[in-house]
């Protein structure tokens, strides 16, 4: 009957857009299912943080490993604090490794490189880099090579 | 100059009269707790006429939307040498504007005028007031179901229009000007944000679905009822509903990405 | 109106208007129980907007609309909605729901405000259905009916819930012959075999002194003439004459109130629309 036709490309067409929202998040968006509790802190301190924004990526060697949380000053160093949530699965970063802020490209995003180091103990949940390299800036590079420093 | 003053006002007063009507109607349609089972027929047939039948118009013009975005996205980004971030760019203008907006302007041209039409057309032949003698509240039995129904299926269509365009900007992209494909996702995952775009993109809809309904219902019901009214009740229609929606836009767009 | 022993409506001191136009100034009527009574007048008298008045749909500005015995304009919604229930209303166009089947448009009343299963909705719905000539057009839609039969439909929809009262907008306009005397003959057999209170509102005079027990006639805001068919034959009243007979020109006047026509051709004076433009 008429009804029942309408009652079946009325649930179709809830369930297409069901769909299409799914798609929306897992695909178009990359939400993973993983939630954060899949995830540990690990903390960065930058001299100069740049245009690093939060939910950036932070890969190592090329590969996302985890997002930065969120960037506040460091009322006493006055220098950035980045909290960079690490996904859960790589437990073995090395102590000694090192958070460089790099670009995509020439004008691309920034985001954090994590260059790996030799030290057999890892960094674990709320630890701090030792080492970090700041953003490059392309204004003071030229100025710095102008004056011939 | 003191007559333009009292006709501005009149202007004024009016509009704010026929919103409070509308609100007072709205409120009429929508309280009280409808029997399931004699509103949920009638809710599902009224998102089959109008979700259900709008989806060939939203799919084709989301498909065409997508593909144009890809064509002109490509050429600007290749003069930078970034055309891979043709993804990205494709992705957040339909999930964050086009889709949503798009959508509730097509959903006012196809489904909202229709239910003017349809509404004021019962008005006229009295199928809404012979309701009302016979004990039924034509607001709970004609008005209720219909703006439900189109209340939830813009959201619906809006998704389904984003999901569309951006295939069809893939298929421009990638199929045809051979931009990688891995790069067409990976750009898109890694600057689509799920709370910020995807879901801002949905309240968008919902926001959009609501007040286009609104207009078209109530324009029905409060239309002159003879042709004459029914045809400037349906211009009505579509001419505010698409000044709501792009009105709203720009104000939500403000309070969701701008920064402040 | 001779007054009846058991009004089922009284209308008392009725005042509504509409914008600035006075509808009803201080109308009084009283509709009897059982039998048939018809509202004429010329067109826009407001004679449906009597019987919305009747109806609930619309609230007078002064006066009391007593139906059975509760005041309309003061019940609320509930109590007003159970009331139509005993109300039954043909309207000028018939109004059928154009998106359902003639069964359903019959049974529609019925669904809605009984829990009776389907085979008995069905049969009643046969039933009224049969009592209006349509049985064999139940599965016809609205679109398919011609004028007459529409108006049958309809008539079918009315009385579905057995009302008490039923209120007929203008049964026979529009309608040839033939079709007019169906409705004649449906108003009378319904009146008699259900002991429906009637009220007919109409401006054929012929066919509504035909069938009604009482009639009054409604000019100007006001009741003007009331009472038998036969009586209001003989009613000395000019303004009552002219509309029963149908005259061009008397109390009601063949012109619209206009300006002096002289004024209007420019052949006098000062214009009476004012200098420039």
């Amino acid at each position: 009957m008429a009804q029942k036709t309408a009652d079946l490309t009325v649930g179709l067409f809830m369930v297409a857009g069901v769909a299409a929202l799914l798609f929306l998040a897992l695909q178009v968006s990359g939400l993973t299912p993983k939630s954060s509790e899949d995830s540990y802190t690990l903390y960065a301190k930058f001299n100069d943080a740049g245009g690093l924004t939060p939910r950036a990526k932070v890969s190592m060697a090329g590969v996302t490993i985890g997002s930065i949380r969120d960037i506040t000053l460091d009322r006493e160093t006055f220098q950035a604090l980045v909290a960079i949530a690490v996904d859960g699965s790589v437990d073995n970063i090395p102590a000694d490794s090192a958070a460089v802020i790099r670009t995509s490209g020439l004008l691309g995003e920034q985001y954090i490189d994590v260059s790996v180091g030799g030290d057999m103990e890892s960094l674990a949940d709320g630890d701090t880099f030792y080492t970090t390299q700041s953003a490059m800036n392309l204004e003071r590079l030229i100025s710095n090579f102008a004056s011939g420093q | 100059m003191i007559n333009r003053i009292v006709v501005f006002g009149r202007h004024g007063r009016e509009m704010i009269e026929s919103v409070g009507r509308a609100g007072q109607f709205l409120f009429g349609a929508l309280a009280g707790v409808p029997d399931p089972r004699v509103g949920f027929p009638l809710l599902v047939r009224q998102i089959y006429s109008v979700g259900v039948l709008s989806l060939a118009i939203i799919v084709v013009s989301g498909l065409f939307i997508g593909m144009v975005l890809g064509l002109q996205g490509y050429t600007i980004l290749s003069d930078y040498g970034s055309e891979a971030a043709i993804g990205q760019m494709i992705a957040l203008t339909l999930v964050r504007e086009l889709g949503p907006v798009v959508t509730a302007l097509l959903f006012a041209g196809r489904a909202g005028s229709a239910l003017t039409a349809e509404i004021g057309l019962m008005k006229a032949t009295e199928q809404l007031s012979s309701m009302e003698m016979m004990g039924v509240d034509p607001l709970r039995r004609v008005i209720a179901p219909r703006f439900w129904a189109g209340f939830l299926s813009v959201p619906v269509l809006a998704a389904i229009f984003s999901v569309v365009g951006i295939w069809g900007g893939m298929l421009v992209g990638v199929e045809w000007l051979g931009v990688f494909e891995g790069s067409y996702w990976g750009n898109m995952q890694s600057s689509v944000s799920f709370t910020t775009d995807v879901l801002n993109g949905v309240v968008k809809s919902v926001v959009f679905g609501f007040v286009c309904t609104w207009i078209a219902v109530y324009q029905g019901y409060d239309c002159v009822p003879t042709s004459a009214g029914i045809s400037s009740a349906t211009t009505k229609t579509v001419v505010f509903s698409s000044l709501a929606v792009l009105g709203l836009d720009f104000v939500l767009t403000a309070v969701m990405f701008g920064d402040f | 109106m001779s007054v009846a022993k058991d009004p089922y409506i009284e209308l008392r001191d009725v005042v509504f208007s509409r914008g600035e136009r006075r509808i009803f100034d201080g109308l009084s009527l009283q509709i009897p129980k059982g039998k048939v009574t018809a509202i004429m007048g010329p067109s826009g008298t407001g004679k449906t907007t009597l019987l919305r008045l009747i109806g609930g749909q619309l609230k007078p500005e002064a006066g009391t609309v007593m139906v059975a015995g509760e005041s309309v304009p003061d019940l609320g919604r509930k109590a007003l909605y159970r009331l139509r229930e005993k109300m039954g209303m043909l309207f000028q166009s018939g109004a059928l729901f154009t998106d359902l089947s003639v069964f359903e448009n019959v049974a529609f009343p019925i669904r809605v405000h009984t829990r009776l299963p389907d085979d008995m909705i069905r049969d009643i719905v046969l039933m009224k259905l049969e009592a209006v000539g349509l049985r064999g057009a139940r599965d016809l839609m609205p679109a398919q009916l011609s004028g007459g039969m529409t108006r049958r439909a309809a008539l079918a929809r009315s009385i579905a819930l057995d009302p008490e009262l039923i209120m007929y907008d203008e049964p026979f306009a529009g309608q040839d012959p033939i079709a007019m005397g169906v409705v004649v003959k449906l108003i009378r057999d319904l009146n008699a075999s259900m002991g429906l209170t009637s009220v007919l509102v109409s401006h054929d005079v012929p066919e509504s002194l035909s069938i009604c027990h009482y009639a009054c006639i409604v000019s100007g805001g006001r009741i003007i003439g009331d009472g038998t068919p036969e009586e209001l034959q003989n009613h000395p009243s000019d303004e009552v004459q002219q509309f029963l007979k149908g005259r061009p020109d008397g109390p009601v006047p063949f012109h619209f109130p206009s300006v002096d026509a002289a004024a209007d051709w420019g052949i006098a004076g000062p214009g009476q629309y004012g200098d420039g433009q």
